[in-house]
């Protein structure tokens, strides 16, 4: 107990200061600005892989790191697409997940946003549309924002997320 | 019958002198796969193939110290099948399953049920089968029935696809009494994209892009593997610079999953202090990596016949100064997670797969080390440069959570020990050469073992610098059914936990 203290206390509180030149903060405090003006201290996001290889959902994890430090904004990941405001979808979407996909659109109330993330999220990426893939996000349920890069790092899914409550359907995070 | 009678018609493989390729009829699989098993051997891969000259199927099997390729020419007929060695290695029934799914071709004796296949594209419809081969006679069925279990109070709790967190999907189906789960049913396929058949569609020097992509947290080890056998039947070599730079890359791959399925596994059993403290390890980690290598996670770095870039000379004495700080706060955090009575309580004894369990299921990797299994190719199938690094080897014998949590501190432990001994003992020279194209026709196996376990990628050339087939096999293969096996008798809210320990890929089974 006493080593889990003081390991506590040693490493203090790393999340990145406000003012320090990290693009991730800056977006981040604009983000919690942002969302309590829109949505009243809480965005709730339902993350769906809807066919990824994995290496998106390890940058989706990362922004719960005391670094990116999510949860601090007021923006927190749901176990249920009821309780969601935002789908965060990684593609591409395989067939076999279109169902589900569009199953856990229609379970999430109005309004709500979606974010395309990762190069497949976007246009299908290197597995492209074939026999058992329907490539991106948007070729199933509609998309506000797309997020790509492969896999896109934090501070980009944190502009992609912004970019989703401030802006404009189909704008793309860049 | 001894396995000597096979290796001696078996075939010697110049460029990588453990591998070893050998040519059996279809009725004799079941003596080779056999013999194999009863000389303590292990299936590592298994595919099927469909060209317009006929079908193949192909296994990659471990009789150490030689790595056996074998193939099986199957007939061109529509009653093309082969005979099932699932009652030698469990593991098999699923890949056999895969097989029929994607080439029409199967296995006599084997479950019926498709397997990668739900409804998402039409019954009597091969993705791997050559348009010019006949339909085979059976038609699969789209109704999956799942096993029941009967008796008072046994209940069933459907789990998925979408599962309750950042996680991928698949469906689980237990059958409980109160809290307690008599049985466990996978159902798994949900992120099948044709991989596969993608790969055909690429030139072969381009796939690693693809086999990086198999299994996202495994990319290294995948392009790896790729390019290894790709160089292999290209008959060059990649220079030593080159082989270390990816040894760097796949060490800091393991150490970054590591440090992610601690936390995690940390968090799942209470203790949200170990996410926090090594999720911030691992952002230190991918940062550092970024700087010396250029990704944070390492999906374009290995490429044929060498790595993509070099490494900067501030980029590595950032690396090392990050594996020193980490390795230091990795036994502060080991020491907090062995005196915590909570965390010990939980990962004591729950999902439990004992060694004998674990030796008959073919369990392999980092969970099979942690159930007496001792396999390791870094060790076991040696290639540069892992020769030279004194690789340690982890294995512990009580098959519990608690002894893969075990192994990940030692494995992360060691693993930040030889990306510090790469980066200390780096030779000079070119980081990547030219590699030709391989003649048409030509195959090889690329084999690395990865942070979960064995990766093996099976690769041939088709015409003017194709890819006539490409087979990725991922460890969970192996390790999905014994998870089934572990969670018996245990409650289902140990179940994240216990999967979590596991933690096997989806995207890098489904294909």
């Amino acid at each position: 107990m006493l080593k889990t203290l003081r390991q506590i206390i040693r490493t203090g509180i790393v999340t990145e200061p406000a003012p320090a030149p990290d693009e991730a903060l800056l977006v981040g405090e604009a983000l919690e600005r942002t969302i309590r003006e829109i949505l009243g201290r809480a965005l709730c996001i339902r993350q769906v892989d809807a066919g990824s290889c994995n290496g998106c959902e390890l940058e989706i994890h990362a922004l719960g790191n005391p670094l990116y430090s999510l949860e601090s904004l007021g923006i927190r990941f749901v176990a249920s697409p009821r309780h969601a405001d935002l789908l965060l979808v990684t593609g591409p979407v395989s067939r076999h997940m279109e169902v589900a996909l569009r199953r856990t659109y229609n379970a999430t109330p109005d309004p709500k946003l979606v974010v395309a993330v990762g190069d497949c999220g976007a246009c299908g990426g290197l597995f492209g549309a074939g026999y058992a893939s329907l490539g991106a996000v948007s070729n199933v349920i509609p998309v506000d924002v797309v997020v790509p890069g492969c896999p896109p790092s934090p501070t980009r899914l944190l502009q992609g997320i912004l970019t989703a409550i401030t802006g404009s359907r189909a704008h793309i995070a860049t | 019958m001894t396995l000597s009678r096979w290796m001696t018609a078996a075939t010697p493989v110049a460029a990588a002198t453990a591998h070893a390729v050998l040519e059996v009829e279809p009725a004799a699989w079941r003596d080779l796969a056999s013999d194999i098993a009863a000389c303590g051997g292990r299936l590592l891969a298994l595919w099927g193939s469909c060209a317009a000259d006929g079908a193949r199927l192909s296994a990659v099997a471990l009789t150490l110290p030689r790595v056996l390729i074998v193939h099986v020419p199957l007939d061109r007929g529509d009653g093309a099948h082969y005979p099932s060695v699932a009652d030698f290695f469990p593991a098999a029934a699923r890949m056999q399953r895969a097989v029929y799914d994607l080439t029409g071709v199967r296995a006599t004796g084997e479950d019926a049920r498709p397997w990668l296949r739900h409804a998402a594209w039409p019954a009597g419809a091969f993705p791997l089968r050559d348009a010019t081969m006949p339909p085979p006679p059976q038609e699969p069925v789209d109704d999956y029935p799942f096993v029941r279990v009967e008796g008072d109070g046994v209940h069933e709790i459907p789990v998925g696809p979408v599962h309750a967190g950042i996680i991928e999907p698949g469906h689980f189906r237990f059958s409980v009494v109160g809290e307690k789960v008599l049985r466990l049913e996978e159902r798994l396929g949900y992120v099948h994209k044709g991989i596969e058949r993608r790969f055909t569609e690429l030139p072969i020097l381009d796939g690693h892009r693809l086999a990086a992509r198999v299994s996202g947290d495994s990319g290294v080890a995948f392009s790896w593997a790729y390019c290894q056998a790709l160089e292999a039947m290209a008959g060059v070599a990649a220079p030593p610079r080159a082989v270390w730079l990816r040894a760097l890359a796949l060490e800091l791959e393991r150490a970054a999953n590591h440090l992610s399925d601690l936390g995690a596994l940390g968090n799942d059993a209470g203790f949200a202090v170990g996410l926090a403290q090594f999720s911030r390890l691992k952002e230190h980690l991918l940062r550092a990596t970024e700087q010396a290598l250029g990704q944070r996670y390492l999906l374009d770095f290995v490429v044929p016949g060498g790595t993509r870039a070099d490494l900067p000379v501030a980029g590595g004495r950032a690396l090392e100064r990050c594996i020193d700080e980490l390795t230091a706060e990795v036994a502060v955090l080991r020491a907090i997670y062995e005196e915590h009575p909570g965390l010990r309580d939980r990962f004591s004894g729950a999902g439990t797969v004992a060694p004998e369990l674990a030796r008959w299921l073919g369990l392999v990797g980092l969970a099979g080390r942690a159930s007496g299994q001792p396999l390791d190719l870094r060790l076991d199938v040696p290639h540069p440069p892992y020769e030279a690094l004194q690789v340690r080897r982890c294995v512990h014998e009580e098959g519990d959570v608690l002894a893969r949590v075990t192994i990940r501190f030692e494995e992360l432990t060691e693993s930040l020990r030889l990306a510090r001994t790469v980066l200390g003992g780096l030779p000079g020279g070119e980081h990547a050469l030219q590699v030709p194209e391989p003649a048409a026709g030509s195959s090889a196996v690329g084999l690395i073992e990865g942070w979960r376990g064995p990766i093996v990628v099976g690769l041939e050339a088709g015409p003017g610098g194709s890819i006539r087939r490409c087979h990725p096999q991922d460890p969970s293969w192996h390790n999905w059914p014994a998870l089934e096996h572990a969670i018996i008798g245990n409650i289902v809210p140990d179940f994240p936990l216990i999967n979590k320990s596991f933690n096997l890929s989806y995207s890098g089974h489904d294909l």
